[in-house]
């Protein structure tokens, strides 16, 4: 191709991009919300588990230790209110999780559905519209899981769900919708539009950032395919087992007097609940990481940054996917020594991923400063 | 697109909706209820216990874990449909990267999707049968995921 040939094909190229990718455009809206979703829960997750995770389940603890004494001191009435107690700690502790997860996990479907934008078959106000109600869905879900353990039954009408969970549950049920949507337009897309398939740039991309993304995705989530599996064929009904006995333990041990034979039976239940949360933190977030090391793979042409930065951060968000679940694993024996060094893999993922949506950033704007030259 | 994309991505997209629609409903009708009832065992567990009526203690802790053991199974039902059906969408948006012939591709498709399938459900299914055979369709399923992963990465491999 000659050289004229050439820069008529590369602006042919960028205008497709441009439209593509157009301010306000759903594929922006997925794509940027859907970053930042990412963002928010990996944030609020670290946070999390830096500074609240630990401390609740010491609180558990103490409590659990309170109504085992209880029982020992035939007090029925402190050991009911000391299980009111890990109840509250319980509530805050999950719904801290399920913000976290649900906020992540909106944000990888938002990247998923900016991939398919172009085979939904519907005009762009109506995919925008969709997008906006995706990412109001998606907020409304992990902000009202948040509030659970703050607003509680307050004014509710309901006997057991309060409002904090009816806005969560319509965020849910508002994306929800939106998937249907989108499926609809995929399915118009190939049974009535017979559209002309039109090459898109992110699912062409073979650059050596998005080629070691993407096998090194599948490679993590088939660790973590493993490891689950290994979990839950040799360990998971033995625990389940060992969690009733060593409570039955407790109680009996307690109502009989022999206060060793309970502290002991209460010190391994705390050790079973940290080795069944280890394993379980191990297998979910290693999977999530290779999720979004395949999505980031896919999104490499629209970070608009130098080789060398991307193929750093590129590095940076696998080592930190990697290290999280190693060190978190190695919190079985190392205690939070390990659990530092797994916070610090977690700010990697976040450092690597924020870094890509800048160079998104600067793509957005290097399209709107030459759509507006035009 | 060929055949085995559209397996996974159309697959994936009803999984995800399937695993969404069946996690608000769990959310929504059984969850607060299930959890309240666990909690509620288990103070009874210990309060039965202080007051040395064992035979209810030890009746209510196996209530909060037979409770336990269905919430669990519910929850990972519900995680492991959606967030398959999202590694199914990814994993087909990406397939004609797989260095294998369309025929191999379809084959892995299958696997893949059964095993997404499969392997929930059987999860599921443990909450009303505690036998062999819900496990050994939890087992089927998962093993048929590992697989087409497998050969999936090996196919991402080798198409360089």
């Amino acid at each position: 191709m000659s050289v004229r040939g050439e820069a008529i094909g590369s602006d042919a190229l960028a205008t497709r991009d441009a439209e593509r990718f157009a301010p306000f455009s759903a594929r922006r809206i997925f794509v940027i919300g859907g970053i930042a979703l990412i963002l928010c829960g990996m944030i609020l997750g670290d946070v999390f588990a830096a500074f609240i995770l630990h401390s609740n389940a010491n609180r558990i603890g103490a409590n659990l230790l309170a109504a085992t004494r209880a029982v020992m001191a035939h007090n029925p009435e402190t050991a009911g209110a000391a299980f009111q107690n890990i109840g509250s700690l319980l509530e805050n502790r999950g719904t801290k999780v399920d913000a976290h997860s649900h906020m992540i996990g909106f944000g990888y479907i938002a990247l998923l559905a900016a991939l398919l934008q172009p085979y939904v078959a519907f005009l762009e106000p109506t995919k925008r519209l969709l997008a906006k109600l995706f990412l109001v869905g998606a907020t409304l879900l992990p902000v009202g899981v948040f509030m659970i353990h703050y607003v509680g039954l307050a004014g509710s009408p309901f006997a057991a769900i309060g409002w904090a969970s009816i806005v969560g549950d319509s965020g849910g049920f508002l994306v929800w919708l939106v998937s249907i949507g989108e499926l609809a337009g995929l399915w118009k897309y190939f049974h009535v539009s017979r559209k002309r398939a039109v090459p898109d740039e992110l699912l062409t991309e073979r650059s050596w950032p998005a080629r070691v993304l993407l096998s090194g995705g599948t490679i993590l989530i088939l660790l973590g395919f493993l490891h689950g599996s290994y979990y839950a064929g040799v360990h998971l009904f033995d625990d389940e087992a060992k969690d009733g006995a060593l409570l039955s333990g407790m109680t009996t041990n307690a109502a009989s007097g022999d206060s060793a034979g309970a502290l002991q039976a209460l010190a391994d239940y705390g050790a079973l609940q940290g080795a069944k949360a280890v394993n379980v933190a191990v297998h979910t977030h290693v999977i999530e990481f290779g999720v979004l090391a395949i999505l980031t793979a896919f999104f490499q042409p629209y970070v608009f940054l130098a080789e060398k930065w991307r193929r750093i951060w590129a590095v940076t968000l696998l080592i930190g996917s990697l290290g999280l679940p190693v060190f978190v694993l190695a919190e079985l024996r190392w205690g939070l020594f390990a659990g530092g060094y797994a916070d610090i893999a977690g700010l990697l993922v976040i450092i690597a991923l924020f870094a890509m949506l800048v160079g998104i950033w600067r793509y957005t704007g290097k399209l709107d400063s030459a759509e507006g030259a035009a | 697109m060929n055949g085995s994309r559209k397996l996974l991505i159309f697959g994936g997209l009803a999984l995800v909706i399937w695993g969404m629609g069946y996690g608000i409903w769990y959310a929504v009708f059984i969850e607060h209820q299930t959890l309240d009832g666990i909690g509620s065992a288990l103070a009874a567990g210990f309060m039965r216990a202080a007051e040395n009526r064992m035979a209810e203690s030890q009746a209510a802790l196996a209530d909060a874990a037979s409770r336990s053991f269905v919430y669990v199974r519910q929850v990972d039902a519900h995680g492991h449909w959606t967030g398959l059906g999202l590694l199914l969408l990814i994993l087909g948006i990406a397939f004609d990267r797989v260095g294998f012939g369309e025929s191999a591709r379809k084959s892995l498709a299958i696997a893949l999707l059964a095993g997404s399938i499969a392997f929930p459900l059987g999860v599921l299914l443990e909450t009303w049968n505690r036998g062999i055979g819900p496990q050994a369709v939890a087992v089927a399923g998962s093993a048929l995921v590992i697989l087409g992963l497998a050969g999936t990465a090996w196919g991402f491999a080798r198409s360089g």
